[in-house]
């Protein structure tokens, strides 16, 4: 099952895209262990997801904490905290 | 009654008040957040997440409205780009009294800044820069925890 995958603000712009549509492999057991694959994809990607600290993510729309479990969503967005307002 | 909104389009201040100022509440209190032209910023462009930004927007209203016994809440976000001056963001609470009202619209305005996915990016002088979250925000937010 493929999963959409977005990205928010600067993280969007380091990596050059809002979206991609991607095959997660077998392995993959917290969203930390998700943005540790995707860093892997380019050099924008890599330099996204450098600083896990400044990273926040939600899961099928639902926040939560790099630490957790990832599942098998259908939707993953990876942004920096929010300053809305 | 739980009306939100997140729209590129002006915020109408006048419009906003009228549609919660029906149904008999004896106190209603508003915010309004305008864009500040700090360090000579000349526009600030709201980016948000589409969906869940409108889902995370009803589950605090619904938690205003179920905390303070609230007869209604409006929660109306600008998004796109804005100059100064410009209201980003208007909230508004009505109760049958102020302390209510007053106490329900901090916090969502407090919230707000904390758990809706929008993010800032100022233009100035040609060049652009996100805008970093700021503790004070979190703290604002801290202090509505109902085990505090």
């Amino acid at each position: 099952m493929a999963t959409e995958i977005l990205y928010f603000a600067w993280v969007r712009e380091k990596i050059g895209t809002g979206a991609e549509t991607l095959d997660l492999p077998a392995g993959l057991v917290s969203v930390a262990d998700l943005v540790a694959w995707l860093a892997e994809r380019s050099p924008g990607h890599a330099e996204a997801f450098a600083d896990p600290a400044r990273l926040r993510a939600a899961v099928d729309q639902t926040f939560v904490a790099l630490d957790a479990p990832l599942g098998r969503p259908r939707e993953v967005a990876i942004f920096p905290p929010v300053t809305g307002g | 009654m739980i009306a939100v909104t997140v729209d590129p389009a002006p915020i109408d201040i006048g419009a906003e008040y009228a549609a919660i100022a029906v149904g008999g509440a004896g106190g209603i209190a508003t915010f309004a957040g305008l864009v500040r032209a700090d360090d000579g910023v000349e526009a600030l462009t709201l980016e948000h997440y589409p969906g869940a930004t409108e889902a995370a927007l009803v589950a605090l209203a619904e938690a205003a409205v179920a905390r303070w016994e609230l007869n209604a809440a409006r929660i109306t976000h600008r998004v796109g780009r804005m100059v100064p001056g410009d209201t980003v963001v208007f909230v508004a609470t009505a109760a049958r009294h102020r302390a209510a009202a007053l106490e329900a619209c901090a916090f969502l305005i407090d919230r707000l800044k904390t758990e809706a996915p929008f993010w800032k990016k100022e233009s100035l002088a040609g060049a652009e820069r996100w805008v970093e979250p700021r503790c004070s925000d979190d703290a604002a937010a801290a202090r509505w925890n109902e085990n505090a």
